[in-house]
């Protein structure tokens, strides 16, 4: 393979620069988000239509497929521009609504199902002579930032949705690889460590570690070879940033790695990404191949004399994977479990040699670092938490989707500004964020700034980037026992703290939304608690009671009055509640009896009707049927 | 270099690399283990070494963690003890309540941590494994994975010694669970029924099956012996009740196989008081007296070797156990000149005696070649060796391990 020098990298950027100018500003550019999300959401059959419409219409465009810009609740989404005229991203873009679309933008017609999200703009921000590429959304008609995107700042998902994460070209006209090209032939390795820990980049996998001491540790180790690792297993329920960074700009990802081998002095990268991630693969075995085609991968990068290879390692799925010993016992082909440390991964890791392990997005901020420079970065976020967080924002807020906010933001801007706040005129109750290790605050925490330490000391954790909102409808005790489930089902088996520990944590858990505890499991909650906290080999046992003791120290109110009064307050726990018919709304009109599964529901058309509380299976069927609010769950029975 | 570190304020010196359970044991100090077995790797699975070090975050396990310059080890925090005694505990609320019945009462590592930490059985109505017992015909190795901790020592032993690698762990969390294979039978999986992973297993999960109700550790004798199958001189102990051997375990301190055994030397035990065995000489009637013969059979001294017992011995060679029964020898069989009479050994002895003299005086030492087994202790082959060379004159001797 003939080596490209870093002038013949300039030459490449700089036609991919003119081909993306060409491209965007073609007579008509047509993007479409082809996530997981937008797939699922049927955007295959979309690009289908466009490409009918377009041949309909006798234009000649090429669609660009592009990742996923975070707003789930409008999946699929494209976007049209026709050059000279104002670019829309519509929303809910199903197949057969590219018609409606096609008609409203190019013929002033109608838009009835899709719709608007806002006008894409792409933006650039410029520092240190060089460029950040990212796309906002302002509102069509006010010329304002959507809600959604108002208080969000994209830098490590600047190209999800702007760029074609299967066209290295793509990457390339946004700077790609001029971060490497920096680091390879403008700096020494020592030099690009100093550079990542002056930035304060803080590990994104949940640890918060500073990565540039991390990959100093590793470079110090004196071993060779050693090993640069990607951290894709991304277990959290719910959680997809990592997933949305690989597959809508899968090239950061691997230009901050190839930039971390060089720091460490690493010639060899894994990146450990779970099975069930295919489309994330995918692109990445094609970014890998487009990599290594043009240079920028294999031997004597860009004429430095640096070799890099990087291999994609495909997880069974194990959340307990995602914990950086097990991962790498995986690698190896071992029994997915932790090992104690020491030996820290820095000095004895996969193969037994120096390893360096990162989460996704902690690699994808690299190139923007070195590009931008430390100062940049230092200066977005907080003292100790510079940069972003990027949050995949789910449960019951209006506005569901993948975000990036800067740090220090408050959780009440990220759910009611970004968020759009909680739906059906409810209640908000909690957040939990740190998934199933982390913990839940209630309402009075709500202007806690968002960075690794006020989290913290607030009892929650940043974690990798979960964000579950619960409104009042949320029992806390059943939430609580949601992720004690998880935890049992997660645990790798290795050590009795967790792997028993847990089950008998959920076991009182259990009992206690069934209404047959009794105050004292509450202590025993804390004991159990304390033993796996104490006790537990790697942090999966160790944090895994934090959700429950959060729960237990913020709505113990709840857990008493399951046990005490045997009232689930949120109406949720089955043996705790009883549907009722309400006379006085009953209209006799018989859905509710005719929907019910098991006959629990007699009554004469046009009669009041009852429920027998001995049948009623509590599947609340008729509470969702019932058309005049007649139908009122009760709790203590 | 040196390591100077203290554990329980007293100041250690240990080399580089030793971690802090070596530290401390040889020094003295005492901290329980389960996982942990001298013989192999540790992987810091059971948490029972743990032990509180200054400066550190938490508690560390002994077991893994190296020791290092200037550190401060507390074996007995309030910390450490805690956790024990929640392993302990933990372990327990999924064990079986059965240390009166068990075969491995009083020769238990978790029992005797669980006295030592005063630690209850819990009841609960929780839940408890309830795997079927002895599930695998494998005819030596009885497993009961209600007693399991999944410790992981019979599968580390099987990989790092026995290198069969026929175990491992199968499910994740509570469900983990022993396995031979991909969830098969023992010898399906491989397994050549050594028992080392009986050996290492600090519970009654694995036991050997020939020793089941046969007596305990406490009830038997052990007698330090050496294996008589082979060369290579194996020690181990023979467990003896009521002069039956029991069981056979392996001994750590056997200088030369330590631990390890094959399966002859551990199971191939039972010949010992087989009733097929041959326990008396055997010489053909044509080399003796026939009026001897008749007298002495007669007078049930000598017994005749009968066709019918001769054909039943050699069916049960192939068995693993006999009947009990032997059969009455029939003296109304026919005598021929080959049969066997069972003698006693100063006849035989004086046979064998009378024919090397006959030979050695007719042909000279150059008539004999000696063949010495490969079950010989290198005393007895001293001897083979003296007595070829000197008593009957010849240095045509080998040895079969040459074949
Ligand atoms: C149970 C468990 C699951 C984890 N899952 C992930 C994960 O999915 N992704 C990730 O990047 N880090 C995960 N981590 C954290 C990793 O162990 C490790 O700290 C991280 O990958 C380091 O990268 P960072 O320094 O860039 O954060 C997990 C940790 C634990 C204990
Ligand atoms: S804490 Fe849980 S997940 Fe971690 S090693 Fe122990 S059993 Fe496995
Ligand atoms: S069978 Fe014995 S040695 Fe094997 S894991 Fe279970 S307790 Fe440990
Ligand atoms: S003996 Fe150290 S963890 Fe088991």
């Amino acid at each position: 393979m003939q080596t490209t020098l870093a002038k013949d990298l300039a030459e490449r950027q700089a036609l991919a620069h003119s081909l993306w100018q060409d491209k965007i500003q073609a007579d008509v550019y047509i993007t479409i988000g082809m996530g997981t999300c937008g797939i699922a959401a049927g955007a295959g059959d979309t690009v289908v239509a466009i490409q009918r419409e377009l041949d309909a219409r006798g234009l000649k465009v090429a669609i660009s497929q592009v990742g996923c810009v975070g707003m789930c609740s409008y999946e699929p989404m494209m976007e049209i521009q026709a050059r000279g005229r104002e670019r829309i991203n519509y929303g809910n873009a199903m197949a057969k609504y590219v018609k409606e679309i096609f008609r409203h933008y190019f013929d002033e017609g109608e838009l009835r199902k899709a719709v608007i999200v806002g006008r894409a703009i792409p933006t650039i921000s410029e520092s240190h002579g060089h460029q950040l590429h990212s796309l906002s959304f302002v509102g069509p008609e006010d010329g304002q930032y959507i809600p959604f995107q108002s208080k969000q700042l994209r830098i490590v998902l600047s190209n999800c949705g702007l760029i074609d994460p299967e066209s290295i070209e793509d990457y390339l006209a946004v700077d790609g690889y001029s971060a490497l090209q920096r680091a390879l032939c403008e700096m020494t390795p020592e030099e690009v460590i100093a550079e990542v820990l002056d930035s304060g980049l803080r590990g994104r996998g949940g640890g918060g570690f500073p990565a540039g001491l991390k990959w100093r540790f590793a470079r110090q180790t004196p071993s060779w070879p050693k090993y640069v690792i990607c951290n894709a297993d991304e277990g959290d329920p719910g959680a997809f940033m990592d997933r949305s960074v690989l597959e809508g700009d899968p090239h950061s990802v691997i230009e901050g790695m190839i930039i971390a081998g060089y720091a460490i002095g690493a010639e060899y990268g894994y990146i450990y990404a779970r099975a069930e991630y295919p489309l994330a693969i995918h692109r990445l075995n094609i970014a890998i191949a487009q990599a290594r085609e043009l240079g920028l991968l294999g031997e004597n990068i860009l004429g430095s004399g640096f070799n890099f290879e990087l291999q994609i390692k495909e997880g069974a799925g194990a959340f307990v994977c995602g914990e950086e010993t097990a991962l790498m016992n995986s690698i190896m082909g071992e029994r997915g479990q932790p090992w104690p440390r020491p030996p820290y991964p820095a000095v004895a890791g996969v193969w037994g040699q120096p390893s360096n392990v990162n989460n996704v997005k902690s690699y994808a901020y690299t190139p923007r670092i070195l590009r931008m420079g430390a100062d940049w970065f230092k200066s977005l976020g907080t003292e100790g938490s510079s940069g972003t967080a990027v949050f995949a924002l789910t449960g019951q807020v209006e506005r569901t989707g993948l975000i990036e906010v800067p740090m220090g933001i408050t959780l009440r801007e990220i759910i009611f500004d970004v968020g759009g706040g909680i739906g059906d005129n409810k209640h908000f109750k909690a957040v939990q964020t740190g998934g199933p290790l982390g913990g839940c605050l209630p309402r009075t925490y709500l202007d806690t700034p968002v960075d690794f330490d006020s989290l913290r000391a607030a009892g929650a954790v940043m974690g990798s980037g979960g964000m579950i909102v619960a409104d009042e409808t949320t029992c806390m005790v059943e939430f609580s026992k949601y992720f004690m489930q998880f935890v049992v089902d997660e645990s790798c088996g290795k050590c009795p703290p967790c792997r028993i520990g847990s089950t008998r944590m959920l076991e009182i858990l259990e009992r206690i939304t069934e209404g047959e505890s009794t105050l004292a499991d509450l202590d025993e909650i804390k004991r159990l608690a304390r033993g796996m906290q104490q006790g537990s080999l790697c942090a999966l046992g160790q944090l895994a009671p934090s959700p429950v003791l959060s729960v237990l120290r913020h709505f113990e109110d709840e857990f008493i009055a399951h046990i005490e009064d045997k009232e689930c307050p949120a109406c949720v726990c089955k043996a705790l509640i009883t549907y009722r018919v309400i006379p006085d709304n009953c209209t006799g009109c018989m859905v509710c009896a005719r929907n019910c599964a098991s006959d629990a529901i007699s009554g004469e058309k046009l009669q009041v009707h009852e429920i027998d509380p001995s049948l009623c299976i509590r599947c609340g069927l008729c509470y969702t049927v019932c058309n005049f609010d007649a139908i009122e769950i009760i709790s203590p029975r | 270099m040196p390591i100077h570190l203290t554990i329980n304020d007293k100041a250690i010196t240990v080399p580089e690399g030793a971690t802090i359970l070596e530290a401390a044991g040889a020094n003295g100090i005492h901290i329980p283990t389960l996982c942990h077995h001298p013989d192999l790797t540790n992987v810091g699975a059971c948490r029972m070494c743990v032990v509180s070090v200054e400066r550190a975050r938490g508690v560390q396990t002994a077991c893994t963690t190296p020791a290092t310059e200037g550190m401060v080890v507390n074996t007995m925090s309030p910390a450490v003890v805690e956790t024990r005694k929640f392993v302990l505990e933990m372990l327990l609320t999924d064990h079986p309540n059965d240390c009166m019945t068990c075969e491995v009462n009083g020769d238990c590592e978790l029992q005797d941590l669980v006295y030592d930490y005063g630690v209850k059985w819990p009841e609960h109505n929780g839940r408890r494994h309830q795997y079927e017992i002895d599930p695998d015909p494998n005819p030596f190795i009885f497993i009961d994975r209600n007693k399991c901790i999944l410790c992981g020592r019979c599968i580390r032993t099987c990989d790092e010694i026995q290198n069969r690698s026929i175990w491992s762990f199968a499910n994740r969390g509570f469900e983990s669970k022993l396995v031979a294979g991909a969830d098969q039978l023992m010898l399906d999986a491989g397994c050549e029924s050594c028992g080392q992973c009986v050996a290492y297993c600090p519970v009654g999960a694995l036991f050997d099956k020939m020793s089941l109700g046969k007596g305990r550790a406490n009830q038997a004798e052990k007698v330090r012996t050496t294996c008589g199958y082979c060369g290579v001189g194996c020690n181990f102990d023979l467990n003896v009740r009521d002069g039956e051997i029991v069981r056979v375990t392996s001994a750590h301190d056997a200088p030369v196989n330590g631990m390890a055994l094959c399966v002859k030397g551990r199971y191939g035990y039972d010949y010992v008081n087989h009733p097929d065995r041959l326990t008396r000489p055997m010489v053909r009637v044509k080399w003796l007296d026939a009026e001897k013969v008749a007298e002495r059979v007669e007078s049930g001294q000598w017994t005749l070797f009968s066709e019918a017992e001769q054909r039943r011995a050699s069916l049960s060679y192939r068995r693993t156990s006999g009947d009990g029964k032997s059969v009455a020898p029939n003296p109304q069989s026919q005598i021929s000149a080959d049969t066997f009479v069972k003698t006693d050994w100063d006849t035989a002895l004086n046979v064998v005696a009378h024919k090397f003299t006959q030979v050695k005086k007719e042909l000279g030492g150059e008539a004999f070649a000696l063949f010495a087994s490969a079950k010989c202790t290198n005393e007895e082959n001293f001897i083979f060796n003296k007595f070829t060379r000197q008593m009957l004159a010849t240095h045509s001797i080998d040895h079969c391990a040459r074949l």
